[in-house]
């Protein structure tokens, strides 16, 4: 099962160094992973998405507990929750073809954010589903470049992860 | 010599303020926290810190030979008082010879605070001289590290430092500190922090009332119940709430090798060790129980063997401080996370004011069980009076040694047989690594320990092999007038290994045998030591006294073994309890 883990740790150097390297010392998947301080600066917000058992999962979040530097963490994937990537991508764009990027990123919400006369360069946002489903319907050989930053995720509703 | 940085520096209002340079503070908090002893060796990056322990004498310094046998020590310092152990060593290969016994306690789970000198500040990152990332690489065999920035945050560094290695689950703490912070010039007023709160680091407690109530569910009741404790019990200071548990229980207990002396050998509930080498009843008992009880173990994979067939027909009760020590290899029904000492009060507690006990007929016949597998008397041996065997020679050194001194072990058959044939009836006598399985390990332990333990009998039993991975500590010893009885169970093999090979190699003994082992006994003298080598089982018990009665004397016992003596039982890796092998009638005497 795919879960999304989001922690609140202290911004310290070599916190993310921590994580990552519980991740590898004990052999865990990690999907992606991003991280930025918060409004509190001395406090950074990571999602994770990684995939395991049951079992799995409950090591990794007890494991992350246990590192000193983790102040709080939530699994989002246990309750309903706000799961966001965003997407920047570069297509090869000729004659024909480049109403039809165009046409097709209208239709994915996306914005078209550079433009040269051989390529568009689109910036997306959604779910990962979505930003796959984009990739899927472009000409492959025209895709020049995909840079992705991994989900962001937030519990709906009024409770959030706080100290 | 009291040096001026021991004057003020309290917390007294109204009191001068004291100016420390970083070097002094690091002194200084050591002895605000109360250390003894420094276990430790100098090198460029710590010259400074080297300068400031030179000019008092609280915090005594212990110069051993290597940086291994620091950590070592200060680990045995650690597992014999409960306290902490304290360790100063510089950059590069300082902290890279310490790393080996830093993984050692961390997987033992024993408080200890490492100070490593790191390049300066500006030179970090550079390849520069002796430098090596510390904190990368003790990163993953540490509780926490950290690398100080800043003069002014040395002291609250090592308050966090001590409070984060000594209280949850102890462990390992690494403090790296460049040498530009502890520059004698730069003085900064010092205050040692009172006390020190992390948002990030709040170990349990007390247990779940909830839990506990689930737990006095189970017991009530239960026909076969069974207790299994380990190294936590020790840990966390619960031998009494243990033992009073125990009574009440009436059930059987076993320990494992972490746990030995956490409850008396020598008392009739118990059934000696369990796992890999255990006894046949304990390990029947843990395949045949319906309630298990684990208390401060964390279910190894030497002590479960085969996990689907692990107490095919119990329900288990942990209690554990790390709640990632539960149900990682076994699922707990009724998992405990908090101290195991006021865990255990309350349960015992819960259960007295529940009347709830374990079935008295099923209880009886449960007993008889266990009485008719004890029946086997799986830890017979045939004694000789020609051939030494190893395990007559661990229960002379008992014998001899009244069950009361201090044990520390290697790596090895002698550990088994050490673990198996002294009895233990206290906490913190028997002290091995457990965990990572360190060679090298017991010299400088026992040095540790008898540094903590002046007036105590202390025997490092170790092997041919695991005593030459720290010899040098010899020296050590003769400059601190360590009187430690070393115990060497010489078999000419590196005895462990050449058992698997016999058992899983067709006896292809593949570099197993030391070719050109030293003369011990002269090895000793040389180091200033009493050597004293023993071939025949009938000599055995008048060296060890002798040995023993030079007090003031580290004697080297070289014990020539049976070279062919195996560990039984045995259960092998990846076989369930049920499965064990004991020794071969014919060698079982
Ligand atoms: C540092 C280290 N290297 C290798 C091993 C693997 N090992 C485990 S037991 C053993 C042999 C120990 O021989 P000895 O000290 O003579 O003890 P014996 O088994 O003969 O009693 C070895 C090599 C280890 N545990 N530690
Ligand atoms: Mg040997």
């Amino acid at each position: 099962m795919r879960h999304i883990i989001s922690i609140l740790l202290e911004n310290e150097s070599g916190a993310l160094c921590r994580v990552a390297n519980l991740f590898s010392a004990r052999g865990y998947n990690i999907e992606s992973l991003t991280v930025a301080p918060t409004e509190d600066g001395s406090l950074s917000r990571m999602t994770l998405v990684t995939t395991g058992s049951d079992k799995v999962i409950e090591q990794i979040t007890k494991q992350l507990n246990k590192l000193i530097d983790v102040v709080k963490l939530v699994d989002l994937s246990e309750g309903v929750h706000i799961e966001r990537e965003m997407m920047l991508i570069k297509v090869r764009t000729l004659d024909e073809g480049r109403e039809e990027v165009q046409r097709l990123s209208d239709i994915f919400r996306g914005r078209i954010v550079d433009v040269s006369d051989r390529s568009y360069t689109i910036e997306l946002t959604g779910a990962g589903d979505k930003l796959d489903a984009f990739i899927a319907a472009l000409d492959e050989g025209d895709i020049i470049e995909v840079v992705r930053s991994g989900v962001s995720g937030i519990a709906r509703g009024e409770s959030g992860l706080k100290i | 010599m009291v040096a001026d940085f021991f004057v003020g520096g309290s917390n007294d209002p109204g009191e001068a303020v004291l100016e420390l340079s970083g070097a002094e503070i690091v002194i200084r908090s050591l002895a605000d926290e109360g250390v003894e002893f420094l276990f430790g060796y100098p090198g460029g990056a710590v010259l400074h810190i080297y300068d400031a322990l030179f000019a008092q004498d609280k915090v005594k310094h212990i110069l051993t030979r290597h940086e291994q046998g620091a950590t070592h020590a200060a680990d045995g310092y650690a597992r014999s008082t409960g306290k902490p152990g304290v360790v100063l060593v510089t950059s590069g290969p300082g902290a890279t010879n310490a790393v080996t016994g830093i993984a050692t306690a961390h997987l033992d789970s024993i408080p200890m605070i490492v100070i490593t000198g790191q390049v300066p500040r500006a030179m970090i990152g550079t390849d520069a001289f002796q430098e090596v990332d510390t904190v990368g690489i003790t990163r993953a065999c540490v509780k926490h590290n950290f690398l100080v920035n800043d003069v002014a945050d040395i002291a609250e560094t090592m308050k966090k430092a001590f409070y984060v290695a000594t209280t949850g689950r102890p462990g390992p703490v690494v403090v790296d500190i460049p040498k530009d912070i502890t520059d004698p010039s730069i003085k900064i007023p010092y205050k040692y922090p009172k006390t020190v709160s992390m948002r990030s680091y709040k170990p349990a407690k007390k247990g779940h009332a909830r839990q506990i109530k689930k737990a006095v569910e189970l017991i009530n009741g239960a026909k076969r119940p069974m207790i299994y404790a380990g190294g936590g019990v020790i840990l966390g200071e619960a031998t009494k709430s243990l033992i009073t548990f125990t009574r009440y229980m009436g059930s059987p207990i076993t320990l494992t090798l972490m746990g030995l002396g956490a409850y008396p050998a020598s008392d009739k509930q118990f059934v000696g060790m369990l796992g890999m080498h255990g006894t046949y009843e304990a390990n029947m008992a843990m395949h045949e129980c319906d309630v298990l009880i684990a208390i401060g173990a964390r279910f190894d994979d030497r002590i479960t063997g085969k996990l689907d067939d692990f107490c095919p027909h119990s329900k288990i009760i942990h209690i554990d401080i790390d709640p990632s020590s539960i149900s990682k290899n076994v699922q707990a029904h009724v998992p405990i996370v908090g101290h195991v000492e006021p865990v255990l009060k309350d349960l015992l507690k819960a259960l007295r004011e529940a009347k709830a006990k374990p079935d008295k007929k099923g209880q009886t016949a449960w007993w008889k069980q266990v009485a008719e597998w004890q029946g086997k008397d799986c830890l017979r041996y045939r004694d000789t009076k020609t051939v030494i065997k190893p395990q007559y020679a661990i229960e002379t050194l008992c014998k001899v040694t009244k069950g009361n001194a201090f044990v520390t072990s290697d790596v090895g058959q002698h550990q088994m047989w050490a673990a198996q044939y002294y009895g233990f009836e206290k906490p913190r006598r028997w002290i091995n690594s457990g965990g990572l399985g360190t060679m090298g390990f017991g010299l400088p332990a026992a040095m540790g320990v008898q540094l903590a333990h002046p007036k105590a009998q202390v025997a490092c039993v170790t092997g041919e092999s695991s005593i030459m991975m720290c010899i040098q500590e010899l020296s050590t010893c003769r400059q601190f007038n360590l009187p430690l009885k070393i115990i060497n169970l010489n078999n000419g093999y590196m005895g462990m290994v050449r058992q698997w090979q016999e058992f899983f190699y067709e006896k292809r003994y593949s570099e197993s045998y030391l070719e050109a082992l030293p003369d011990f006994v002269k090895l000793a003298e040389s180091f200033g030591h009493v050597g004293i080598r023993v071939d025949k089982a009938s000599d055995l018990e008048d060296a060890l006294k002798e040995a023993f009665k030079m007090k003031d004397r580290l004697v080297f016992l070289d014990i020539m073994v049976d070279p062919k003596e195996n560990v039984y039982p045995m259960i092998m890796a990846g076989r369930s309890h049920h499965e064990m092998h004991l020794m071969p009638e014919g060698d079982a005497g």
